[in-house]
Order: structure tokens, then sequence, then C-alpha cells
């Protein structure tokens, strides 16, 4: 199909009645990133040449998973009735731990795609993003995906959507991202439906930073969407919460490749290059303005969400530990949720603890820094964060658990989460049973339809950021969604089981985990230890604590002999080489007491391999 | 560089077997496997070989005679003992030979008899080293080895009735070899009043077939907590025959009855291996030959030197050999060698009973027993 739109609009130039701002949110794979390459390809932005499945991941760690992580935003050129507009579109990912990074694109748009696979119906975070959208006051437009699919069903689900927003089944509409059909009565729908921005185009310029990525040739890119005024090339602007001052160096939009332009108008959103290296100059939430004529209000920014799990990142060669410094700080600016604070450990030396959004967010995050910045990582143990008080009185958050306080303690308060499960109902009486097994609370229970239901449970979340999501998968052959989010704190009875080798604590081992779990959780690693520690000179106990009380014990009996008791005849390069590398191996052990532990030997256990997987 | 302190030997390496055992790595070649090599050609290519190390050495005016020559493999006794001879007198002719020279052959139990040893002695031979690995049938299996136990005491008589002296080689550790089958063995030994034994641990070798058996789980892997048992049985049993230990795995009745050879290797000595596949060390230079013994051919016949590759290892490689070898024998390293780090260690060493707390005293390093099990702790401690 050729591009109805044969002369794009010009950024700066174009009124906001010609303007539309739009994002695309559903569940994870629902297919919003090969809806949006259908876009790229029938607005002519991208040819059939250069196209290849799910151009905006670009990401490697998002083209090798197939998800998307973060948002991308472009602009494209649209003609309905001999109008051109510019549609500016967002592609948002899907899965739970990247919640925020869609609640970011929102404030950036008037109008939400909400897509649902037509095999599919609609699932958790379908429900989550939806919420997310009518928060945020957006348009929604509601669209069946995947309508190619022999199984799909858009009648039934058609009917499931429209009780769900309002409106007659008949208004859902029905595309295939994979065939494109439908996709330009869509965009037609969303020039019609979707409201245009509205600002002052007069007033002192107002922008909202809704991300920012750092590029090692350019140095920060900014995304903004200019909410008043307009900002211009060569202009001086200012970050209203920093009061840092640069010159704009370039100003354009993505289309999908940069594209540098006179500047950017009411409404408009495109990408700002100010030639700045020091990351935090531009911060996710900030308003820009102008230097000469400011403005005075800033604009509402973000609230920065909490993380949920907190873990140690530590560089396998403390030496690298500047380069962890910085590498953190570069995602940081992209990825606002993303939090560190340098810390300290006995077995594992410098590090940083992190807190992240969820378990996909964190390996997402330790593979990026190993990838993008050639680090090599440790992960210690995840952990959610606890509230702690003492006899005395005191209380304390407690991100790591070796740092849990030491005397008596009165409470330990864990945090909360609602959780919204959706599922075929044949699966309910096994989703209660691991539920109930994760000391989940049933709130209540929902037919979605006749097939389907919606339960909502509060649940501590140390019970399902690790593995929850797993078992709720295989229970249910894959056919359950989960969608949660924080609702507060509780206290339980919970306890931090330490693990020592040779009487010697090792912190990156220690775990808060609820009395019940205590003891498999002591019996799980000092197995795994046992496996993995070489053994010494001397025999080396192995035990699980939880304060003085030991509760798990292994035994990693003495090696008595070493020596290659062959006959190597005059082969002593061959001998000397073998040594060397023993020794090559000695220096990636690390001191635990008396006992040398193998650097592979922290990560295997704590990664726990696959042993956990199949429990 | 030619130190006086050095002694100079010669290996000549025989690379032929007539099977290959599953656990054995050595450069070995079986008739199948010669590709066109003859065994006939052998004392052809080791002398053109002998009289290419003759003009090297006298191009460094390296006038010494041969303290000690060995004949390994391989099975050097696969070949008639009139090539054995002519190699030596090859050497002779080249080198000569020290006034009390030692003249060793590794003799396969299948292929040697009366008539042999009294050959072997006829041209020089002084000492054999006979592979009889195990007296119990079992495990002999398990090792592929094809000689009937039965026959070794007979052996060891008709060589010494040659009037050459017998070394004994055992391995112990072998996949389903209990205690008391290596007590079996260390019986037979105690029966034949030997003056020297090399007791080795089966060491699973990479790319063996035995390596295969292992990894498919056909055989258990040996257990090294029984080897360390083994091997403490066998010292025990060893010093109430008379025998002491010299080296973590010789034990020999007397300083006479040590092997000469062997310890020159310990000792870093020079030797130049002759053969496919040898190693040499002169100087402060390694190197090692080709090892196809059809290639090896190929290049000393063309006049070219058959050596494949070399090294100089640097002054910090050569302190890590020396330590390294000098810690295997009951000589030991002189301690004011180490360097102070390492020295800090020696302490503590002594303490967990890996080093000899007198001899320390007296400024040796010497391997306890519990240390020669543990060699390879206490020789990565003291080089650190
Ligand atoms: N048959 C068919 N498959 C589709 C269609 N749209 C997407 N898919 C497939 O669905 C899978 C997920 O597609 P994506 O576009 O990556 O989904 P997404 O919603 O962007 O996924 P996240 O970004 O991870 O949330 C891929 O295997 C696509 O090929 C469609 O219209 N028809
Ligand atoms: C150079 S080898 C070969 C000698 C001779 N071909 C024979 O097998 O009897 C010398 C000795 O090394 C020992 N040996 C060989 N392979 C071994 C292995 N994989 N592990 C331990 N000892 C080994 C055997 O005791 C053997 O007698
Ligand atoms: S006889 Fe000796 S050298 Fe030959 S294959 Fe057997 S162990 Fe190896
Ligand atoms: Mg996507």
């Amino acid at each position: 199909m050729s591009p109805r739109a044969h002369t794009p609009l010009k950024p700066a130039s174009t009124a906001p009645e010609q303007i539309r701002n739009f994002c695309i949110i559903a569940h994870i794979d629902h297919g919003k990133s090969t809806l949006a390459d259908r876009m790229l390809q029938i607005t002519g932005i991208v040819d059939d040449r250069s196209m290849r499945a799910q151009y905006l991941d670009r990401m490697d760690i998002e083209r090798e998973r197939g998800i998307t992580i973060k948002s991308q935003a472009v602009r494209m050129p649209w003609e309905v009735d001999g109008v051109t507009y510019a549609l500016n579109m967002i592609d948002t990912p899907g899965h739970v731990d990247f919640t925020y990074e869609v609640s970011r694109s929102l404030a950036a748009c008037e109008g939400a795609i909400l897509l649902v696979d037509a095999a599919q119906g609609i699932e958790a975070q379908t429900l989550a993003n939806l919420y997310l959208a009518m928060e945020n006051d957006l348009t929604i437009i509601p669209v069946l995906n995947k309508i190619d699919l022999p199984a799909a069903d858009p009648e039934k689900y058609a009917k499931e959507l429209a009780s769900l927003i309002g409106g007659s089944p008949d208004d859902v509409l029905r595309v295939s991202g994979k065939t494109g059909v439908g996709v330009d009565v869509l965009l037609d729908e969303v020039v019609a439906n979707i409201p245009h921005p509205v600002g002052n185009a007069s007033a002192p310029a107002r922008a909202m930073i809704f991300d920012s990525v750092y590029d090692a040739y350019r140095g920060v890119i900014t995304y903004v969407r200019v909410v008043d005024g307009a900002l211009k090339p060569r202009e001086r602007i200012q970050m209203m919460s920093t009061k840092a001052a640069h010159e704009l160096l370039e100003i354009g939009v993505s289309s999908p490749e940069p594209v540098p332009s006179q500047g950017l108008g009411v409404g408009e959103v495109g990408y700002l290059i100010t030639g700045v290296k020091d990351v935090r100059q531009s911060k996710v939430g900030d308003t820009v303005t102008n230097l000469q004529k400011p403005a005075t209000q800033a604009l509402a920014g973000y609230v920065d969400p909490k993380p949920m799990v907190f873990s140690g990142l530590y560089p396998i060669d403390g030496s690298d530990y500047p380069v962890l410094r910085e590498a953190l700080d570069k995602l940081k600016l992209s990825d606002a949720s993303l939090n560190y604070e340098p810390e300290t450990s006995v077995a594992l030396g410098f590090g940083f603890r992190c807190g992240f959004l969820g378990l996909l967010h964190l390996e997402i995050i330790t593979e990026r820094l190993e990838r993008e910045f050639g680090l090599d990582l440790i992960a210690t143990a995840p952990s959610v964060p606890y509230e702690v008080t003492t006899e005395d009185g005191k209380t304390a958050e407690v991100t790591n658990p070796s740092e849990y306080p030491t005397g008596k303690i009165k409470s330990v308060s864990e945090p909360v989460v609602k959780v919204a499960i959706l599922t075929p109902k044949d699966y309910v009486g096994t989703i209660m049973e691991l539920c109930q097994s994760r000391r989940g609370n049933l709130l209540g229970m929902d037919y979605l339809g006749e097939e389907r239901v919606e339960m909502r449970y509060t649940m501590p979340l140390g019970e399902i950021v690790f593995d929850f999501f797993d078992h709720l998968k295989s229970r249910t052959q894959g056919y359950a969604s989960l969608d949660y989010e924080p609702c507060g704190e509780q206290e339980a009875d919970l306890v931090k089981v330490d693990i020592l080798l040779q009487g010697e604590q090792v912190d990156a081992f220690s775990a808060i985990v609820h009395k019940d779990k205590a003891y498999s959780y002591g019996v799980l690693m000092t197995e795994r230890l046992k496996k993995l520690i070489p053994r010494q000179q001397f025999e080396v106990p192995i035990q699980a604590a939880i304060g003085a009380r030991i509760i798990a014990r292994e035994t990693i009996s003495a090696i008595r002999k070493d020596v290659l008791a062959k006959c190597y005849g005059g082969d002593i390069t061959r001998k000397r080489k073998l040594l060397e590398k023993q020794k090559e191996g000695k220096k990636r052990m690390k001191m635990v007491g008396r006992v040398e532990v193998p650097q592979e030997a922290f990560i295997a256990a704590l990664q726990g391999d696959d042993e956990v997987k199949k429990k | 560089m030619n130190s006086p302190l050095r002694t100079l030997s010669a290996y000549i390496h025989v690379p032929y077997c007539s099977v290959r055992c599953g656990y054995c790595d050595f450069n070995t070649y079986t008739g199948s496997e010669l590709r066109g090599a003859k065994r006939s050609d052998f004392v052809q290519h080791v002398g053109l070989e002998i009289a290419h190390a003759r003009r090297e050495l006298s191009a460094t005016s390296d006038d010494r005679t041969l303290d000690t020559v060995f004949f390994g493999g391989g099975t050097p006794t696969i070949l008639p003992a009139s090539d054995i001879a002519a190699v030596l007198d090859l050497l002779r002719d080249s080198f000569g030979f020290s006034a009390d020279a030692e003249i060793t052959v590794e003799a396969n139990p299948d292929t040697v008899d009366r008539e042999y040893f009294d050959a072997l002695r006829a041209s020089g031979v002084t000492r054999v080293s006979l592979g009889m690995q195990s007296s119990v049938p079992h495990v002999l299996r398990t090792l592929d080895r094809t000689h009937d136990p039965v026959r070794i005491p007979g052996l060891v008589e008709q060589a010494r009735a040659s009037g050459v002296a017998v070394s004994v080689d055992v391995i112990y550790g072998t996949p389903g070899e209990s205690i008391d089958d290596w007590q079996r063995t260390l019986d037979a030994l105690g029966d034949l009043q030997l003056d020297h034994v090399s007791a080795y641990a089966l060491i699973v070798e990479d790319g063996t077939a035995l390596a295969r058996k292992i990894k498919r789980g056909e055989i258990a892997a040996p257990d090294p907590d029984l080897h360390a048992e083994m091997y403490e049985l066998a010292d025990e049993r060893f010093e109430l025959m008379g025998l002491s230990w010299y080296e973590v795995s010789n034990w020999s009745r007397s300083i006479e009855t040590q092997s000469r050879h062997n310890l020159a290797y310990w000792r870093n000595h020079d030797w130049w291996g002759f053969g496919a596949g040898a190693h040499s060390h002169i100087g402060d230079r390694r190197w090692w030959n080709i090892k196809h013994p059809a290639a090896y051919g190929q290049a000393v016949s063309r006049g070219v030197s058959p050596q494949l590759g070399e090294e100089v290892p640097t002054e910090a490689q050569r302190s890590l050999e020396h330590t390294m070898l000098g810690l295997r024998i009951r000589e030991g390293i002189p301690l004011s060698m180490l360097t102070p780090r390492a020295r800090l260690k020696v302490a503590e060493l002594i303490s967990t009973g890996l080093l000899d707390g007198i001899a320390a005293i007296e400024g040796t390093g010497r391997l306890t027993l519990r240390g020669r099990l543990l060699a390879d702790t206490v020789i990565r401690a003291l080089t650190d």
C-alpha cells in the first residue's frame, strides 16, 4: 500500500489541530510492536526493504527476548480527506515490571489504542493498563488484534471488551498486525476520535521530559512533549527542577530515525540534544523551559515508583567498581525506576544495593550492565524491603538481609500487594491452592463472561516476586495472567536465616523468610553450597542458622590428596602449565574466614541454577 | 650455561605398543596407527637425531658424557634387543658414558624373557623397569593389561640372573580395585624382594577410552580419598620392606638403588630426549619433538631438526619449576630460595602437618606423608 500523505508536516509549524498523540497499550505479547510495524510501513516512514519485525525493539536484549522494554515514540504522517496530520505514536512494553514506563508514555498522549489479542481476550495487564489510561483521561480506542489467527474469536472478545469500556461490540476495531488488515481504518479512527493537543502557543515554553537515554556518540538524548510555547535550535533552555541551563544543539523528531527540525511547537513530541554528557542533568519528569523567558510553574512531574525488589550487584573484578557506578548512572537516565546505593559485602567486596520493579527488571538491568558496559556481575539473592522494629522501639527499613538488626526484634512488617489473576474457570481450584501456600488472602472473584474469572488476593510481595509467576503459568498451562500493585504492609512471622561457613557468616546468602520456610531455605542453601565449594585442607561445616540456632547442617570433608602422582617423564612444561592454571583459579577465590570459595560458587549458589525451577 | 653441577642424560622414546591400554595417553602408536612409519626404521631415525645432537652440543663446547640413559615408551621392549644395543652404541660413540652410567629400559612383561634380558645386559643396560601394574586379574583387565601376573616373579628372577637391577611399576586406585586387592598387589611386591618400586595413582586422562567409559557411566570414577588411603598403605608396607620414598611416587632401598635418571628430571638437570614426541631440557631451553613417528622420521631424514616447539621459561617460571620439581623429592628445596611472601607460609604448612618441621629448621622444605598427598597445595602455597 502506498502512503497516503506525501508531504509530512514540518515540526515547529504544525498546528495542534493536525497533531494526534497516542500510545498502544496491551497485555504482554498481544502484538503492540507488530502493529506499530504496520503503521511505520503504511505511513511510509520505513520502506519495505528496511522493515524488520518489531522494528522499534532496538536493543539486542529486546530482540532476543521478543519483548519490549522501552517505550518508543515515532512521528508519522497520515492523510484523511485531503488533510495531512502528524501522528505521534508510542509503542509501550506490556510486562508488569514496566508499568512505570507505560505510565510515563501515557502522560505524553491524549489517546490510547487498547489492543487485545483476539485469541486470548482480556488479560491482567489489559486491565491494569486500561486503568492507567483512564486515570490519565485518555480517549480509548478498543482494538482486537491477530484476527488472522484461526483460533481468533473476535465476536466473543469484542463483547468482552465492549462490556469493559462501554459502547457496542461493533465499535471494537479488528486488525491484524501481521497482515496489516484494518490498520488504515484504525489510523483514520485515531484522527477522528483522539482529541488534538491543546496548549498556549504564546506562553513561555514548557515541555515535559518523558524519557531520556544516553548515546555514546551524542551524549544525553532527551525526549519531550511540548505543552506550551515552543523550543528552537540554538536557544538556551533550562531544566526547571535542577535550574541547569544548556544550549539546544539539536532538536527534532523520531521518524523513526532522528530527523532534526526547526523546533517543536505546542503538542509536539520530539527529542533534544544539548551535548551534555553528565547524565544527571536530564531528569525524567522535569520541565524544560526557555532560559530567557522561563515559565513560572513547572508541569506536574511523575511520581517515582517504589522499588519492589532489592538485590546487591557486585563486579566480579573488584576494580570494575567505578565502571559499574558510571554504568548505573547511565541506565538510570533512561530508567528512572532504577535505584541504587553503594554497599559492601564481606564476601563480595564493593557493590551497589539496587532497587527494581520486579525480577524481570532486575534480570534485564543486570544483563544490560554486562552487555552494554562489558561488566561481569554477581547479583545477591533478591529481597523485598522489610520494616523491622526492635524491642527498644527503633524502626529500620531493611533492603539487605545482612543489615537486619541484631538485637531483640519486636516486629517485622513486609510489603503486601493486591494481586489480580485472570484465568479460565477450570483452574480456580489449583490457583487457590497455590495462593494459599503463598499466604494469600482471597478478596473476591468476578466472572468476566462465562468462561473467565478474575480472582483478587492480597499477598506478601515476598511470596510472589520470585517464582510465583512460573508456578502460576505451569499450573494453568499458561492460561492465567497476573497483575499486582502495592497496597501497604503487614506484620508477619519473619526470620532472618544466615548461612555460616566454618562458623563464619556469609552475608551474601542471608535471607529474610517466613518462619515456615526457614528450614527449607536452610536445607536448600547448605546442600547447594556443599556441592559448589571445593574441599579444603580441613573439614568445613556449612550451617544455616536463625540467630544462634542451627537449623540445617552439611559438612565438606577435608581433601586428602591433590598430588598428580603419575610419571610425566620430561614434560615439565605441561606440569608447570597445570600448576599455573591452578594458581590462576586461586586468584578468583574469595576468602570466607579460612575457607577459599571460588567466585563461581557464589554465583551458582545465588542463581540457584535449575533445581529451584524444577521444584 | 653448561653448569658443571648439571649432569647430562639421554631419554629415548620408543613410540610403539601392540595395543593401547584404555588409561594411557602417552605418545605411542599401535601397528595400524603408524601410517607408514616402520619400527625397523627406529634405529636409523634416532641415529640421525643423535648425530644432530652431537653437532649442536659441540657447537657450544658441551662435552659432557651421559650420566644416565632411559628407554621409555610406549614399549621399548617391542623392539629387538639388538635395536636397543645399536642405539646404545651410537650414544656411546657420540657422547660416551660416565663410569657408573645408569642405563634403564622400560619392559613390558609380555615382551621379555631370559634371552632378552641377557641381550640387554650385554649391550650395557643396567636396569629394567617392569610394568607389572597389579597382581590382581580383574584390575589388570580393567587396565587392559594382557600379561599373566603369575609370570612376574619369574621375570624378576630372570632379569636379576642376567645381571640387571629390577624396578617394578604399579598403579593403584583403578576403578573396582578394593583395599584388599591393593593389599594383594603389595603382598606380591613384598615377595619380589625389590630394591625399587614406582607406584602411581591412576589418572584419568582426557581423550582416553577410560575417560569415555567413566563419562558414559560404565565405570566409576576413581575416588581420591581411596587413593590417599592406598598411598598411605603402600608407604607403610614399602617401609616394612626396607624401601623409603625419595620421590612422591618412588621408593628405594638405598641411595644407590634410586633411579638417577628420574632424579635428573626432578633436579632440573639437562637431558636430550630422542625420538618422536620426546622432551628435552638443556641450559635454559626446553623443547619437544614432532609427535608422530612418520613425520618425525621425515624430518630427521631431510636433515632438519625434528623439534616441534620450544620455550625459554622466564625467571618466574623457572623458580616455579624449581619449587614444583624439588618439593616432589625427599631432598626437598632450600627454603632460602623462596620469596619472602612464600616463607611466611612455611610455619603454617608445618603446623598443618604438610611440611617436615625438623627439615625446615635445618633450612629444607620437605614434604611429610600428608604433605606428599597434598603436594599441589604446598607447591601453590610456596609459589605465591
Ligand atoms: N498471527 C499473528 N501474530 C501476531 C500478530 N501480531 C503480533 N503477532 C505475534 O505475537 C507475538 C508478540 O508480538 P509483539 O508485537 O512483540 O507483542 P508486544 O505486545 O509488542 O509484546 P511486548 O512488547 O513484550 O508486550 C509475536 O510472535 C508476533 O509475531 C498478528 O496480528 N497475527
Ligand atoms: C611411561 S609409562 C609406560 C611404560 C610401559 N609401556 C607400560 O605401560 O608398562 C610408565 C608408567 O606410567 C604409569 N602410568 C601410565 N599411564 C598412567 C595413568 N594414566 N595413570 C597413572 N599411571 C600411569 C604406569 O605404571 C606405567 O608403567
Ligand atoms: S603398554 Fe604402556 S605405553 Fe603402551 S599403551 Fe599400555 S600403558 Fe601406554
Ligand atoms: Mg512490544
